[in-house]
């Protein structure tokens, strides 16, 4: 019972994938603009001191292809919570909750659904990014597999957290504005930490203490065949704690005084 | 019969008895199992249909059959061969593929009363199933319900606002606010109240309760 309702839940996002091809585009022009367009306009202007996990000196192009990957699990996992609002505004949410299959098995679920999707278009990307010979070690790429599966997971979570407290479909720019603009750019995807601290050092404990950083350097060091330890315990105790938050957020809720 | 306006509380009852809204006091009881305890063994006995559309209508027909027959463990061909006469009868076998957005009102409700028996349920709950349907998908729909009630033992809970799709034999809950006013065989009603039809006794019981 439970393998046919993960595979029901599977199938249903991939078909809905399917069917948003633009999505698909959509998810891959933001990151290959910035890699083809902001990464070249900046490569010269932004030197690049040798740091873990790099052990030579790498070109800008190179520096953001983890943060951008990261990017891609960011916002396809708000786009999953996004259709969340919108299931639940067109009422297909009810057939899910009213599955005899305990909720967190149905929640996790739809988060590997997503994870799926999410890991189909950072591969995608990386293999534009080979365009630019940014080219990593095969390994590498097995190894950030588990991390976006991670990352997609923690961020997915979230977005169910914020899906819940969303009444509206409208109210969802808010989220872009509030959550995954700071989440983006207040980490370590576009610029170093230590340059961060140059410019101010307050932005750069906010950066430092964003969790966005880790799920990024999880997947920079993965890409090199390193593990940062750090990272990985905070995005591990994140994914944990918003997993448990967001089941405990769909639980049903007591009638305000409504009557139909 | 569960008979009350708009503002009763029949769409709040449904949502207590699916688990979708939390019981604040009392407690829902299905085949001697409590609804807080038993939720997931309760709800593969349950079949429903929201007043609001619950299919997702970027899929086609087979897709939200097979969607939801997945969701109670069932494959897509046991569901189908399972409701294969229902289908028939719904008119619903030639547009199996048809996506939900290209189905008028009264054929995505057929569809919906086909989805919530995949699973054989021994109750369904019909929120105001019939409401906005043009006059033959309402008869149809009205006396597949009462064919699966009298052939196949299925309890049904059928929520209404419209007086002539009470029938005389039918057990009769009369909602107001929340509040059930009445309870009993709906001539059994009739007889108490001395009234000769179901609108009469509805604005009796209004005014009584008011």
């Amino acid at each position: 019972m439970y393998w046919r309702c993960f595979v029901g839940v599977l199938t249903r996002e991939m078909l809905k994938f399917w069917q948003q091809r633009t999505r698909l585009l959509s998810a891959l022009v933001r990151p290959l603009l910035w890699l083809f367009v902001f990464a070249a306009g900046f490569r010269s202007s932004l030197g690049l001191s040798m740091t873990e996990p790099y052990e030579s000196y790498i070109l800008y192009e190179e520096y953001i292809v983890p943060g951008l990957a990261a990017m891609i699990v960011l916002f396809n996992s708000m786009q999953s919570s996004l259709s969340m609002v919108y299931d639940r505004e067109m009422g297909s949410m009810k057939v899910l909750l009213l599955s005899p299959v305990p909720r967190p098995f149905l929640l996790g679920s739809k988060l590997i659904a997503n994870t799926l999707v999410s890991a189909i278009q950072v591969y995608i990307f990386f293999a534009f990014a080979l365009l630019l010979d940014v080219r990593l070690s095969a390994l590498g790429y097995v190894y950030a597999l588990p991390v976006i599966a991670l990352l997609s997971l923690f961020l997915g979570s979230l977005g169910l957290l914020l899906a819940n407290y969303i009444k509206q479909l409208e109210n969802f720019a808010g989220v872009m504005n509030f959550v995954i603009f700071p989440l983006f750019f207040l980490s370590s995807a576009l610029y170093p930490l230590w340059k961060m601290r140059e410019a101010s050092e307050w932005l750069y404990q906010i950066c430092a203490f964003n969790p966005f950083s880790s799920g990024v350097e999880l997947l920079r060091f993965a890409l090199y065949e390193k593990l940062e330890h750090n990272a990985l315990a905070v995005v591990l105790c994140l994914s944990a704690i918003t997993f448990i938050f967001a089941v405990r957020s769909f639980r049903p809720k007591a009638s305000k005084g409504r009557f139909s | 019969m569960l008979l009350g306006p708009n503002g009763a509380g029949k769409s709040t009852l449904f949502a207590l008895i699916t688990g979708l809204q939390k019981l604040t006091q009392g407690s829902i009881t299905f085949d001697g199992a409590s609804l807080s305890q038993s939720r997931t063994s309760i709800m593969a006995k349950m079949g429903v249909v929201f007043q609001q559309s619950t299919l997702d209508i970027d899929l086609s027909v087979k897709q939200n059959l097979s969607y939801f027959a997945s969701l109670h463990g069932i494959s897509t061909t046991s569901a189908l061969s399972h409701i294969q006469g229902l289908l028939d009868e719904l008119d619903l076998t030639t547009k199996l593929n048809t996506k939900i957005r290209n189905l008028n009102g009264g054929h995505r409700r057929r569809v919906e009363l086909a989805r919530c028996l995949i699973h054989k349920p021994s109750l369904l709950l019909l929120d105001e199933p019939t409401v906005g349907l043009d006059i033959e998908s309402r008869h149809l729909i009205l006396r597949v319900v009462q064919a699966l009630a009298h052939s196949q033992n299925v309890s049904v809970l059928w929520a209404t606002h419209l007086f002539e799709e009470v029938k005389h034999n039918n057990n009769l809950i009369v909602l107001s606010k929340g509040r059930v006013l009445a309870h009993d065989k709906c001539e059994a009603l009739l007889a108490k109240y001395h009234q000769q039809d179901i609108e009469h006794l509805w604005q009796h019981l209004m005014q009584e309760g008011s």
